[in-house]
């Protein structure tokens, strides 16, 4: 079979037509929502840290996560005075029931809320082999449950020990910064529970975001800083002792 | 074509290696979805799937809509910043249908002590107590307003509202 001139000129623009819609997939499901004009991090202000474990709660009823498991948790540091090198942690059941009180014989004591930090340059992301999880164009790790074979390279890969493997669907899990409320304008379910707004959900693509000002005029750092992650879960006030 | 002469054979592997890169193509066509590769090496409507998950908290601004009798008793308070779902719970359904869904009905005993109970690691210009000594057993709106707890405001009872 022989293609004319006529036909190959009809066949091309048809082509173009069908490989755009190849191209496009399915619509998303918030119309109003560009990811191009957000980068997506949180604040995490650790003198308002009261340690009762909202968060934790929140976010377990927010998404489902299985007893046992924390996509955020809290964790309680005691640095005695005489070794600072080596503090005390503890987070019983991750800081969902709040936390006993101990005696504190001298030292320090605080508490530090964790979750995925959302690294721009995100271990996780770089080993997974068949493109389950992967960076969002607005700044938020998020895992493809269907492609997620459970292999557990990227458990591993985790400096910050963010991610675990769910029991019911064996598929890897993790904060995805509630990726489904914050594309419809609201905040993260832990943000919302916060009662002391120690967590606040910040766009560092938005100019109008206080987490700028916030930026400038504090000192904030972020954890495992020479892992060059570059880690979006700023904390201000962190000791110097947290792992 | 003294070139070609007795070389059948490698026209049909190369015809074979043809079928087998066109049974690829397709293949591939029909098992990788259409939105893979749309923003790099991941399943592009992953994130629109991940977006259409159901939310349980509300959110204040939405409580605020209805319950802006509260908000006025709240705003001059300590817990002026405390948003409602932090003590209330999750509310969305109760947002979606508030006649049929009621939120229950809550327990200072239980849920004042959560933030205010005396811990060495909470901050020290946050306001604790130990529970046992402060009120020896009665529960916290006995003598506080939850929605504006300093002793003596002029709310009325946020226990009811």
């Amino acid at each position: 079979m022989s293609i004319s001139r006529r036909h190959m000129l009809l066949l091309l623009p048809a082509a173009a037509v069908a490989w755009k819609h190849v191209l496009a997939g399915t619509p998303e499901s918030s119309p109003n929502y560009t990811m191009s004009q957000h980068w997506w991090s949180m604040l995490i202000d650790l003198p308002k840290c009261i340690g009762c474990g909202n968060c934790v709660r929140a976010c377990q009823t927010e998404n489902d996560v299985p007893d046992g498991y924390f996509r955020t948790w809290v964790e309680r540091y005691h640095v005695s005075d005489y070794d600072i090198e080596n503090p005390q942690v503890d987070s019983p059941d991750g800081g969902k029931k709040g936390f006993p009180a101990v005696k504190a014989e001298g030292g320090k004591n605080f508490f530090v809320p964790k979750l995925c930090n959302h690294c721009a340059d995100s271990p996780c992301t770089q080993v997974c082999p068949v493109g389950a999880t992967f960076i969002s164009p607005d700044g938020v790790v998020l895992i493809d449950k269907k492609y997620c074979l459970g292999c557990r390279y990227c458990v591993q890969a985790c400096p910050y020990g963010c991610r675990f493997i769910n029991p019911q669907s064996s598929t890897a899990e993790k904060c995805t910064l509630c990726y489904h409320r914050i594309t419809k304008g609201l905040t993260t379910a832990c943000c919302e529970a916060c009662p002391t707004g120690a967590r606040q959900l910040a766009d560092l693509k938005n100019p109008n975001d206080p987490i700028h000002e916030f930026l400038k005029t504090h000192s904030v750092q972020v954890l495992k800083p020479y892992m060059a992650t570059h880690a979006k879960v700023f904390y201000n006030g962190l000791d110097g002792s947290v792992r | 074509m003294q070139a070609f002469k007795d070389s059948g054979h490698l026209f049909r592997l190369a015809a074979v290696f043809v079928a087998g890169i066109l049974l690829f193509l397709v293949m591939r066509g029909v098992l990788v979805p259409k939105s893979f590769g749309q923003y790099g090496h991941y399943r592009g409507n992953a994130m629109a799937e991940i977006g259409a998950l159901p939310i349980r908290f509300a959110g204040h601004e939405t409580c605020e809509t209805c319950h802006a009798d509260v908000l006025d008793k709240k705003k001059d308070g300590k817990h002026a910043h405390v948003s409602c779902e932090a003590c209330h719970g999750p509310q969305a359904k109760h947002a979606d249908d508030p006649s049929s869904v009621q939120p229950p009905k809550l327990d200072t005993a239980v849920l004042c002590v959560r933030c205010h109970e005396a811990n060495a690691a909470k901050p020290k210009n946050f306001p604790q107590v130990a529970s046992a000594d402060h009120s020896g057993g009665l529960p916290c709106d006995t003598c506080h307003q939850p929605h504006s707890p300093a002793i003596g405001s002029p709310a009325v009872s946020g226990g009811k509202k």
